[in-house]
């Protein structure tokens, strides 16, 4: 918790919810009546409303990027490093917009929420949502607010691939797009980790197939195994080995199975605090939304091709040590962009923290991110 | 506007107006942002260094994070002839295979230019000649053992290598640091010019 709010902070904020009456047709042809959408904003709209940014979340992300709730929170929200004033994405200069996706667990309707026809929670039979949902979704959330065109749509991971999307779906109402550790889809490789994920998650004792809720109980187990893989992905083997070594808890072997490495400490601290903090059914959800990802199969797989029509400027960000969203993925991107003969600037930045790296600071990464936002006309 | 290199002031008169345009070793955009500002080109810079690239970014040049000594890739992300120019200045002397840089330039553009110091210039036969140590001046400042100068030609040296891949000299141009053509130059310019500038395309 902050004794004092920093002065490069956005300070205490308070998330918005608005309710939409207006029924929202999903890619699996299934429709949500209606639905909420809770946001947290930072910084001041201007006249011409032409400042604002677009924060999309990635994988376990929702809504709360910057600042804090009160003065007791421990932690400020999830990009808070990026987010503030003077910080790459300036809230004195420009209107943040982040939102918890639909699905998600935090606010916005998802599984957790009642379901109006049985009035119950909905639990598995939440509609599948896609990338493509969730970013006509948030054009919904921005006709709200009164903006017509972002500056900037931004997002890192699963956040970067709504980024790419809104250039393709809405190529008219964003004038930069700046995607980060990211892919035009994921690989065989990454699905795989999705799949052990959700297996973990389904084969818990207290699934009970998603309708947990009814039985009073989470899938603790499984969600817990879904993270620590998760998170072992997320980080680098250096990061790893530079973080933990092979440090004992105690100093000496113990010839059994409880914790002893640091490592499984940390992982099982990790897992269990996520429990507290995630919804199994949204983690499924939201794994399945990343696997579906991919653009250029409307294209004949041509990237390039799915690209052709956006009008936005593009910065693309990677990281040397991430391997779950390896540089050669935000290279693809880059590629089809250039080949579409579109603007791009690519950067890969040299960190040791693998995927995690676009949530750390890194002093190239902040000076290439603010230089760029600078350059952002409002 | 501040004053541009030399030879990027000359290679800018060269390039046509609203061309696509790619720069190898794009250092801070100079050149780029000055053909973007003044004949509209498009394209985009390759850069490796992260001072030159966050410099780029702030000049709002288009700058793409690339190693071109990285030559299994060669420039084999960008597609057969989607330049109009390649352009690649003072770099060629720092590249491990030049002479696989000179062709892949011209796979992925119409055409190319590009500018190296002479080793030639008779101050550079001096040093060697006659004093026996690798020289330094204005345009090699530094010292042989952390040059990023690995590959040093003379003007004849280069147009041995055009001839020998196939490579057609289109125009020349030899300088001085300061932009400036001397008669010397003329007569003898593997003698008394310091920088050489070439455009060329492919053979028939």
């Amino acid at each position: 918790m902050p004794d004092t709010i920093p002065p490069d902070s956005v300070g205490i904020v308070t998330p918005q919810t608005h309710h939409f009456n207006e029924p929202l047709k999903l890619t699996s042809q299934r429709t949500l009546p209606h639905y909420d959408i809770i946001y947290e904003t930072y910084g001041e709209l201007n006249a011409d409303h032409s400042n604002a940014i677009l924060i999309c979340h990635a994988l376990s992300g929702d809504h709360h990027a910057a600042g804090y709730h009160s003065m007791d929170e421990k932690k400020p929200g999830w990009w808070d490093n990026c987010i503030g004033p003077g910080k790459p994405i300036d809230t004195s200069r420009f209107f943040v917009v982040s939102l918890n996706n639909l699905g998600g667990c935090k606010g916005s309707t998802g599984p957790v929420s009642i379901n109006p026809e049985t009035n119950k929670p909905y639990g598995p039979d939440f509609p599948m949502i896609t990338v493509e949902d969730w970013v006509n979704s948030q054009a919904r959330l921005a006709d709200v607010l009164g903006i017509k065109q972002w500056a900037a749509v931004i997002g890192g991971s699963l956040g970067g691939m709504q980024a790419l999307q809104w250039a393709i779906g809405y190529p008219d109402r964003l004038r930069h797009c700046i995607v980060i550790a990211s892919a035009p889809k994921l690989s065989a490789q990454n699905i795989a980790f999705n799949e052990i994920a959700r297996q973990a998650i389904m084969s818990d004792p207290t699934f009970y197939d998603g309708h947990y809720y009814e039985h009073d109980t989470v899938p603790k187990q499984g969600l817990m195994l879904a993270r620590m893989l998760g998170h072992v992905t997320y980080l680098s083997d250096d990061s790893m080995k530079s973080k933990f070594g092979r440090e004992l808890r105690e100093g000496e072997i113990k010839f059994g199975f409880d914790v002893e490495f640091q490592v499984e400490s940390y992982l099982r601290y990790q897992g269990e605090a996520f429990v507290n903090r995630f919804d199994a059914n949204t983690y499924l959800l939201m794994t399945r939304a990343l696997d579906y990802f991919d653009p250029a199969s409307q294209h004949n797989g041509k990237l390039a091709d799915a690209l052709s029509l956006v009008k936005a400027k593009f910065l693309v960000m990677s990281f040397t040590s991430d391997w779950r969203f390896s540089p050669e993925r935000s290279e693809e991107i880059v590629k089809a962009l250039i080949d579409s003969r579109k603007s791009v600037s690519y950067v890969k930045i040299k960190a040791n923290h693998g995927h995690d790296a676009f949530l750390m600071p890194i002093p190239h990464y902040d000076k290439v991110f603010s230089a760029y936002m600078q350059r952002i006309e409002i | 506007m501040t004053q541009l290199r030399s030879d990027l002031a000359l290679i800018s008169e060269w390039i046509q107006p609203k061309s696509h345009v790619l720069d190898l070793g794009c250092g801070d955009g100079v050149l780029l942002k000055h053909l973007r500002d003044t004949r509209q080109v498009t394209g985009y810079g390759l850069e490796i260094n992260e001072t030159h690239i966050e410099n780029c970014i702030a000049s709002g040049v288009n700058v793409i994070h690339f190693d071109l000594d990285d030559l299994n890739k060669g420039l084999c992300d960008f597609l057969h002839s989607s330049f109009d120019y390649v352009v690649m200045t003072q770099a060629l002397q720092t590249i491990r295979r030049p002479d696989l840089l000179l062709l892949e330039m011209l796979r992925v553009g119409g055409q190319g230019i590009v500018t190296f110091p002479n080793f030639g210039h008779w101050t550079c036969r001096v040093s060697l000649g006659l004093r026996g140590i690798m020289p330094i001046s204005p345009s090699l400042p530094d010292e042989w053992y952390d040059t990023e100068n690995i590959h040093l030609c003379t003007i004849r040296d280069f147009e041995r290598l055009c001839d020998d891949l196939g490579i057609e000299i289109t125009r020349r141009a030899v300088v001085d640091p300061d932009h400036r053509t001397r008669l010397l130059m003329h007569i003898a310019p593997n003698i008394f010019g310091e920088i050489a500038i070439y455009q060329i395309q492919k053979g028939d």
